[in-house]
Parts: C-alpha cells; sequence; structure tokens
C-alpha cells in the first residue's frame, strides 16, 4: 500500500477504537477509588505471610506462577538473542578493537561508582521482601554495575570479568531453581510455589519465608541473564567483523 | 510428606520442561549434539505423558490446582488457579505430541544452533502447555507472551536467510502490539471487577448486560488472541513467519500455536463474558470474520507457488473454518472444531516436513523449480497426496471427521449453508497441495513458468536447513512424518477419542460449573449425554464431495493453461491481484490492519448492542 | 483529572502504533513499540491508584493498613516492563540481522515476502 493509503486504513481503525475506548472509559470507575477488592484481599494475605513489601509479596508468593513465567519469558529471551546474534559462518569473532578516549575522569567516576553500584544492587534485592525493589530491580542494577568498566574504557577487564558460560548457567541454573523450589512445595504437599520457609518476624530481615529466597534466586537470574544479553549486542558493536559478501539483491 | 494427586499433574506438566530446558541450556557447552537431542526428547515425552494423565484425570470434569496453596475461602483468593479441562488439557497433549515429532524430525537438524534450539523448544512447549491449563486471565497473558517470546526466536533460527529475518521482525512485532492490546482489556476489566481469574471474573460479570466497558475489554482481550489465530485482516504476518520459520518450528506454529488463538477466544468468552455479551452478538461477529478469513485464506492459498507459504495459507483459511465452528457455541460445534484441529495438526504437520525434505534436497521451496523433480518412486510421494487429499476432507481422516461433525453442528444451529462453505474452503486448499504435489512429485501438467519479479518470495536459492544437502531421507524424519499423518488418521477411525472430545465440549460450555468447581470445589454435575460426534451418512457425503472436488479442481488447474481472458475473469484476476498486493510484507501496513481489524471487530460487536 | 490518565493511556497506544507505521527505520519501529506499551503500564497504575494511598511497603515502625494503592497492578505492571524488555531485545537483535542481510533497516525497502 501506498503510505497515504496506509494512513487511511490507519486513521479508520484509530477512530473506531478511540470512540470504543471512550465508551470503556465512561464506564470505569472514579479515578483515585478506594475499592479495589483484589488489594483488600492482598494485603492481609501479604501481612499473613508476614512479608512488609506487598508487592513482593504479590509477586513471589500470591501470584508466584506469573513470576516463574516472567522469569521464563527472560531466559527465553535471552537464549533467543544469544541464537539470533550468534556469530555466522561467515563472520568471525574478532579481538575488540581500542575505540576512541575516555576521559580519566569519566574512568574515575565509573572505577568508584562500580563497588557502590554492586552493593546497591544487592541491598535492593536482599531487602526485596521489606523495601521496594526485589530481584528483578536489584537484579538488572548489578548487570549494569559491571559494564561500568565499559564506560571506563576497559573493554578487555569486562571480558576477562565476564566468562561469559558462567553468567550463562547462573542465568540457567537459577531459573531451574525457581521451577524446583516450586515443585518442593508440591512434593511436600503445601503446593507448588507455596510459601513453605519459616515466616520468621514481620519487618525484619529474616521473615516472609521463601520471598525473599526466590528474590535472591531472581536476582542471580536478571543478573545472569542481564549481562549475557548485553554481551551479545556488545559482540556485534565491538567485536565481530563480516567477511564481504555480495550485496542481496533487493 | 508426598501424596501424590491428581491436581499435582498440572504443575508439574508446565515446570518439568522449564526446569529441562535450564538442564539442556547448562549442559550444551560440554554434552554432544546427541545428548540434547536425547534430553530434549526425554522432556517432551514426559510431558506428554503428563498431559495424557491429566487428560485421564479430568474425565469426570475439571483438576482445579490453586498454586501456593492459596485455596480458595468463601469464593475468594489471591492466588493463581490453573483449571484443567479435558479439551485443555487434550489441547496440551496436542503441543507435546507435536513437539515430540518435531524433535524426532530434527534429529540430525540445524548444527550451528544447538544447545539454543532445544532449549527454546522446551520452553515454547511450558508456554503452550501453561497457557491452556491456566485458569486465569493475566496468568494466560504471562504464558501468551512466553510461547510468542520463544517462538519469535524460533522463527528467525536462519539468520543468514533475509527472508527469514525479516518475517521473524513482523511476526515478533504484530503478535507483541496484539499482546499489548489485550494487557490494556485485562487492565479494564480488572479495574471493573478487582479480580482476574475467569471464574472470579465471570461471577462477577454473572447478569450485567454488556456496557462500554465490557464491550471494550473483550474486544482487546481477544484481538491478542485473534492475531495470534490469524483472523483476517490480522493475518498477514502468519504467511511470513511460517514460510521461514526452520521445518520442525512449522509444525508447532502451523498445527498448535494459531489454533491456541481460537483456544484461547473461546475459553475467555465462554468463561468470562458468556452472560453479559449476548450469544447472536458474538455469533454474527464470528460468522463474519471466520468467513472472510476463509475466503483470503484460500485464495492466497491456491495462488501460491512458494510452498511453505502455500500451506501457511491454508492454515489461515482452515483457521476461518474454526472460528466459525466456534461462533457456532455449540457444544458439539465446539467438540467438532477440536476434532478437526487435531486432524488438521497431524496433516499439516507432515505436509511441512514433506515440504522440509524437499528444502534439504533440492535447495528451493518453489513449485516451478521443483516441478518433476523427485519422482513418485519415493516414499514422500504418497505421503504428500495422501496428506494432500485428508486436508481435503477424504473419510474417514482426521480432518474429515472434524469437518462433518462441524458441518452438522452448523445445520442444527440453522445455518445449513455453511456445509458449502466448508466443502468449498477444503476443497480449494486441498487441490491446492494436491496441485503442487502432482507436479513436484509427479510431473503432471504444464511446468509453471519462471517467478515473476512482483512476487520475488522464492526466487533465491536457499540453504538446506541440514548441514549438508540431503542424498538420502535419514529414518528418522519419515518415522516423525509417518506419526503425523497416523495420529491424524487415528482420529478419524477410532470412535473413543471423538466420544471423549464430544464429551470435554459439554464441559468447556458450562460456566456455572466451572465457576463452582474452580472456586467451591463443587463437584462437576454430569454433562447431559453428548451429542453423537462420529461420521454420519451426510458427512460421509459431504466428505467424499470435497475430496472429489479437490481432485477435480487440481485437475483443472494442472492441465488447462492460462485462460483466455474474458472481460469477467480478467477483471476477477485483477481484483484478486489487489488483495494479493495486500500482503506486502511491509511492517506498517501490518499495523494498520491489525488496527482496521480491531475497530471492525468493536463495530460488530458494539453497534449492536447500543441502547 | 477523571479521565486524563486514561485518556493518555490510549494515546500513547495509538501514537505508538502510528510510529511503526509511518518508521523508516526498524530501530524507531522497536521504540515506537515500546512507547505503545508505555500505555499499559499508565493505564494499569492509573486503575490501581486511591486519593491519599499510600505505598503497599510498609518499612519498618509503620502499621500496616489497608489504606495503600492497589499492589496488584503495580507487579503486573513490573511483569510487563519485563516482557517490553525482553521484546525489545529480540526486535533489536533481529533488526541487526536484517542491516547484515539486507543492507537497509527501512521497511520501505524491505522487498523480501510480496505475495
Amino acid at each position: 500500500m501506498s503510505r497515504r493509503a496506509r494512513l487511511l486504513v490507519f486513521a479508520l481503525g484509530a477512530a473506531g477504537l478511540a470512540v470504543m475506548f471512550a465508551f470503556a472509559v465512561a464506564g470505569m470507575p472514579p479515578f483515585g477509588t478506594s475499592e479495589h477488592p483484589y488489594r483488600d484481599l492482598a494485603v492481609p494475605a501479604a501481612l499473613q505471610h508476614r512479608t512488609a513489601n506487598v508487592v513482593s509479596s504479590v509477586n513471589f508468593d500470591q501470584r508466584a506462577l506469573d513470576t516463574l513465567g516472567e522469569e521464563v519469558i527472560l531466559l527465553s529471551s535471552v537464549i533467543g538473542t544469544a541464537a539470533l546474534l550468534r556469530p555466522t559462518r561467515r563472520e568471525s569473532r574478532r579481538p575488540a578493537t581500542r575505540g576512541g578516549r575516555v576521559s580519566d575522569s569519566t574512568t574515575l567516576l565509573s572505577y568508584l561508582l562500580l563497588p557502590v553500584t554492586v552493593l546497591i544492587g544487592l541491598d535492593v534485592v536482599v531487602h526485596g521482601h521489606l523495601t521496594p525493589g526485589g530481584g528483578f530491580q536489584g537484579g538488572v542494577v548489578l548487570a549494569t554495575a559491571v559494564h561500568l568498566l565499559y564506560l571506563a574504557g576497559r573493554y578487555e577487564s569486562l571480558q576477562r570479568l565476564r566468562p561469559l558460560s558462567w553468567y550463562v548457567w547462573t542465568e540457567g541454573l537459577s531459573a531451574a531453581s525457581f521451577a524446583v523450589l516450586g515443585l518442593v512445595g508440591l512434593a511436600l504437599g503445601s503446593g507448588f510455589l507455596a510459601n513453605i520457609a519459616p515466616l520468621g518476624s514481620f519487618q525484619s530481615l529474616l521473615s516472609a519465608g521463601t520471598v525473599p529466597i526466590l528474590n535472591i534466586v531472581t536476582g542471580a537470574a536478571v543478573a545472569g541473564g542481564g549481562v549475557v544479553l548485553l554481551a551479545q549486542f556488545f559482540a556485534q558493536a565491538i567485536g565481530t567483523t563480516q567477511l564481504p559478501t555480495r550485496r542481496s539483491t533487493s | 510428606m508426598y501424596r501424590g494427586s491428581a491436581s499435582d499433574l498440572a504443575p508439574l506438566a508446565v515446570a518439568l520442561p522449564i526446569v529441562m530446558a535450564c538442564v539442556v541450556l547448562v549442559v550444551q557447552r560440554w554434552a554432544s549434539r546427541r545428548l540434547a537431542d536425547l534430553l530434549a526428547m526425554v522432556a517432551a515425552v514426559a510431558a506428554l505423558g503428563l498431559c495424557v494423565a491429566l487428560v485421564a484425570a479430568a474425565k469426570d470434569g475439571r483438576v482445579v490446582t490453586w498454586s501456593g496453596g492459596w485455596e480458595p475461602r468463601g469464593g475468594r483468593s489471591v492466588g493463581v488457579v490453573l483449571v484443567v479441562d479435558q479439551l485443555g488439557a487434550g489441547f496440551a497433549c496436542l503441543a507435546a505430541g507435536l513437539t515430540c515429532c518435531a524433535l524426532l524430525y530434527s534429529w540430525r537438524y540445524l548444527e550451528t544452533a544447538h544447545g539454543h534450539y532445544h532449549a527454546l523448544m522446551l520452553l515454547f512447549l511450558a508456554g503452550m502447555i501453561g497457557f491452556v491449563l491456566t485458569g486465569d486471565l493475566f496468568n494466560m497473558f504471562v504464558f501468551f507472551e512466553l510461547m510468542g517470546v520463544s517462538a519469535f526466536a524460533l522463527a528467525g533460527l536462519h539468520i543468514e536467510e533475509p527472508d527469514s529475518v525479516q518475517g521473524s521482525l513482523n511476526f515478533a512485532l504484530i503478535n507483541s502490539f496484539g499482546a499489548y492490546l489485550s494487557l490494556m482489556g485485562i487492565g479494564l476489566l480488572y479495574a471493573r471487577t478487582g479480580q482476574l481469574g475467569f471464574a472470579q471474573l465471570g461471577a462477577k460479570l454473572a447478569g450485567h448486560p454488556a456496557d462500554g466497558l465490557i464491550v471494550g475489554a473483550f474486544v482487546l482481550v481477544t484481538i491478542g488472541f485473534l492475531v495470534k489465530a490469524a483472523m483476517a485482516p490480522m493475518h498477514f504476518w502468519l504467511a511470513d513467519a511460517h514460510a521461514v520459520a526452520p521445518t520442525p518450528v512449522c509444525v508447532l506454529m502451523s498445527g498448535v500455536m494459531v489454533e491456541m488463538g481460537v483456544y484461547a477466544l473461546a475459553r475467555v468468552y465462554l468463561t468470562v463474558f458468556a452472560t453479559s455479551i449476548p450469544a447472536p452478538v458474538v455469533q454474527r461477529t464470528f460468522l463474519t470474520m471466520g468467513l472472510l478469513t476463509a475466503a483470503v485464506g484460500s485464495l492466497m492459498c491456491f495462488a501460491q507457488r512458494h510452498l511453505k507459504r502455500l500451506l501457511a495459507y491454508s492454515t489461515i483459511a482452515h483457521v476461518g473454518l474454526f472460528l466459525i465452528g466456534f461462533a457456532l457455541l455449540r457444544p458439539d460445534g465446539l467438540a467438532g472444531v477440536a476434532l478437526y484441529v487435531v486432524g488438521h495438526a497431524g496433516v499439516k504437520g507432515a505436509l511441512f516436513l514433506l515440504v522440509g525434505l524437499l528444502l534439504d534436497r533440492f535447495q528451493t521451496l518453489d513449485e516451478g523449480k521443483l516441478f518433476g523433480r523427485v519422482g513418485g518412486r519415493h516414499p514422500a510421494c504418497w505421503m504428500f497426496l495422501v496428506a494432500a487429499l485428508a486436508l481435503a476432507g477424504l473419510p474417514p481422516s482426521g480432518p474429515g471427521l472434524g469437518k462433518a461433525i462441524t458441518e452438522e453442528a452448523a445445520s442444527a444451529a440453522g445455518y445449513p449453508w455453511l456445509s458449502v462453505v466448508f466443502v468449498l474452503v477444503s476443497a480449494v486448499t486441498g487441490a491446492a497441495v494436491l496441485r503442487a504435489g502432482l507436479r513436484v512429485f509427479l510431473g503432471q501438467g504444464h511446468r509453471p513458468g519462471p517467478i515473476e519479479p512482483a512476487h520475488q518470495i522464492g526466487a533465491e536459492p536457499k540453504k538446506p536447513e541440514t548441514e549438508h544437502p540431503l542424498r538420502r531421507t535419514p529414518s528418522t524424519m519419515l518415522v516423525a512424518i509417518g506419526v503425523l499423518l497416523a495420529g491424524s488418521v487415528v482420529v478419524g477411525v477410532v470412535p473413543a477419542l471423538a466420544q471423549a472430545v464430544g464429551h470435554g465440549a459439554g464441559f468447556f460450555g458450562d460456566q456455572a460449573g466451572y465457576v463452582d468447581q474452580a472456586l467451591f470445589a463443587v463437584p462437576a454435575t454430569p454433562v447431559p449425554a453428548s451429542p453423537a460426534t462420529w461420521w454420519s451418512r451426510s458427512g460421509l457425503l459431504l466428505g467424499a464431495a470435497s475430496t472429489v472436488l479437490a481432485v477435480i479442481i487440481a485437475g483443472i488447474s494442472l492441465h488447462v493453461g492460462s485462460p483466455e481472458r474474458g472481460r469477467f475473469l480478467s477483471r476477477m484476476i485483477a481484483g484478486f491481484e489487489l488483495v494479493r498486493r495486500l500482503h506486502s510484507g511491509h511492517i506498517g501496513d501490518y499495523v494498520a490492519w491489525l488496527i482496521f481489524g480491531a475497530a471492525m471487530l468493536a463495530a460488530l460487536i458494539g453497534l449492536p448492542l447500543l441502547p | 483529572m477523571r479521565i486524563f490518565a486514561y485518556a493518555v493511556a490510549g494515546w500513547l497506544v495509538l501514537v505508538g502504533a502510528m510510529g511503526i507505521l509511518r518508521s523508516r527505520n526498524l530501530i524507531q519501529a522497536t521504540v515506537s513499540l515500546s512507547v505503545a506499551q508505555s500505555g499499559t503500564y499508565v493505564l494499569l497504575l492509573a486503575i490501581g491508584y486511591q486519593w491519599e494511598g499510600r505505598a503497599p511497603v510498609f518499612s519498618p515502625g509503620s502499621t500496616p493498613t489497608s489504606d495503600v494503592v492497589d499492589p496488584v497492578v503495580q507487579a503486573m505492571a513490573l511483569t510487563d516492563i519485563v516482557v517490553s524488555a525482553t521484546v525489545t531485545a529480540l526486535l533489536l537483535a533481529l533488526t541487526i540481522q536484517i542491516e547484515k542481510t539486507h543492507h537497509t533497516v527501512d521497511p520501505d525497502k524491505l522487498q523480501q515476502l510480496k505475495g
């Protein structure tokens, strides 16, 4: 279709959808309502399992099956990206070229921030059941921390610090242990992904049963997955050459 | 300690492929290719076993599993529930069975992506199993995405083929956009009800007449599923993705992933919206959309010469028939569709694998270039022709039985003319496959000319999917094809299977029973004696009619040269060229049509309900 | 205010679709998809909002109450974000391969899948 025809089809459809959406919004409960039936169940359920962060309780306890799926989606995309960006027969990995200069202040700042970022990441993961954050958020921070080395202009030390297979194993094993923990609950007769660990005391580090365990497992999976994911793109940008080929006919 | 019960089967069936995928991922560094093959196969067979056990366990209703031990009190719970009935479990069996066949076929396949391929296949399987077993709308979305993400990556595995990466990108973008619209719909429903489980949602909406929010939520939630089901005009991605995906992946995508969209539509409507959106409106809407899909699919199918694309459009045509079967909103219609889906999966899977064999030997998928190159003595020849006839509805094949039962349900619902549609669509798609088979294997008719520059697809030589072009066919590949074909025939000759499906269809549509059993653990009440789900005389006759018609059409298209262009015919061809040109491979076009299709659906459902 | 957040959500989805439609670069199309998806975040969080509701996290010293914004939609939004990140990664990987095989990332110039 020509660009104009495409826009016309879209405009017709968008107008129709907008009208439908307007009708739907007209039937919504008022904005900021205090009626949230699921919330009214979820908060007592979180307290019953001594979890101070209700979002974590929903994620890792009440609706843990969703989070298992979520983590497997991440695993699937990491494997998928690795498969899609694998070096082909026509390509070869070359040693990374030294790029442009990095200013000393950037290097210094990156080195200073690296330990801080790792600590923050660990903190966010470990306190996921007490304070805002959790395995996903902390895992992303951890994966980012490793890449401060790249900002510091040390791609080689990033590569040395990053034996990729370790991260692949971290990712695979932690995703598997999430599922296996769920199966342990099943084997104990409490149900798949049940909160089977001792609940501890409310608002303390050792509380909420399996929630902090699953948080740590997820943190490891997300950190490992994030590093592997970024590594694929780095390799494309920095370390891959394509042997000259004929241009495809198009 | 552990006391095994039927309700443990469902989470096991989801978790097992996930754990095994992780194992494959971790061991692939050292392990040989054979070990990865073996582990994946073991996992798929074990998952199949669990799903079969689930079918048996769900014999008298549903198997309900609350994850995390959050059993409901007074009908309220914060947990996620898996509610397995026989049709759902049967769908899971189909997914696991097809995965087994696909893995068997790929026993010596895709050398460069080894390990990744196996892990992705298992995650794909886990996504599909979770998707059909869950009883929670948001959980369904999560598994929908899992299924999607692994399928996107699998479809693009041939990264050196230009069309492969483009097709996969179209697939990923359109399906993701559809899924986000679904999530909007889930949000709207949540705003109204504060619930996410099908049973809770159904109980909350029961008796509420449809208003703007309910209609909007229904349209948005189903859009994602309908994009996956490739309902016209949101079907464009399917041909692109199927034409380029690795052959074993095509088996899964065409045989079960696309049909999952129809399953989800039926599940969501029947458990959540059945009491608020009146049946006649839904019936009219999906009859219309199904007819449109079937028409576009069969036309495009017949016009193809790229063999995988031909099969892909035939899948679209059949999805149109499945949508029509759902639209009847009767248990016997659902039973017919379920049998049709199983039969179609076997036949279509076998056809894709046979086409894959041709690709590995001759490095092309173009009907013209393959003309007469195989010879009639190869076992692939008669397998292909038998599959083509089965696709056309030849009794006693599975697709024929599904078609016959759905036709009878349509007559009983007051639409006897739908039989004509079913006969025509199966005849045209069957004829297209038959024509291709006769040309490729037996060199019948005239040789098609070179590819016109306007339709480039298939013009370039492709790489074989095995490491080297195959000189002789490995027995694992032939066994996989044989199993698929045999499975499709078994559906049509074993009455017990059809009876079980008819029985399960009764439970599938029972909303009150679903709510009671999921939320209050009330044992299911036996459904009324299932309507006769077996061959009838008219079913046999119509099956024979569509087969004969397919043979005639194939014969005409083989032996009659390009028609003399009369005024009427040339106009028809020009009109058809217009439809064909819409399939442009352009991502912008696809998004525009997606939005347009969503608006169409909104108008079809919303306008009759305006006060 | 009553419908403002919902209107923003709907607008984001449509404007994201528009971005894909008009894009001349697949990376732009990928980002437009993320824009469309942010519409779902806005919708979810708007649905769970409560006037004067507190965060659903009871830090030490505070007393648990039910007057919090809905934690369930926040959990859903988190899932949604993960999905968005994974899909974006896959789409970008595919875009890289399209660049390598087609030597362009302009959707108008990709001519492999016609008819």
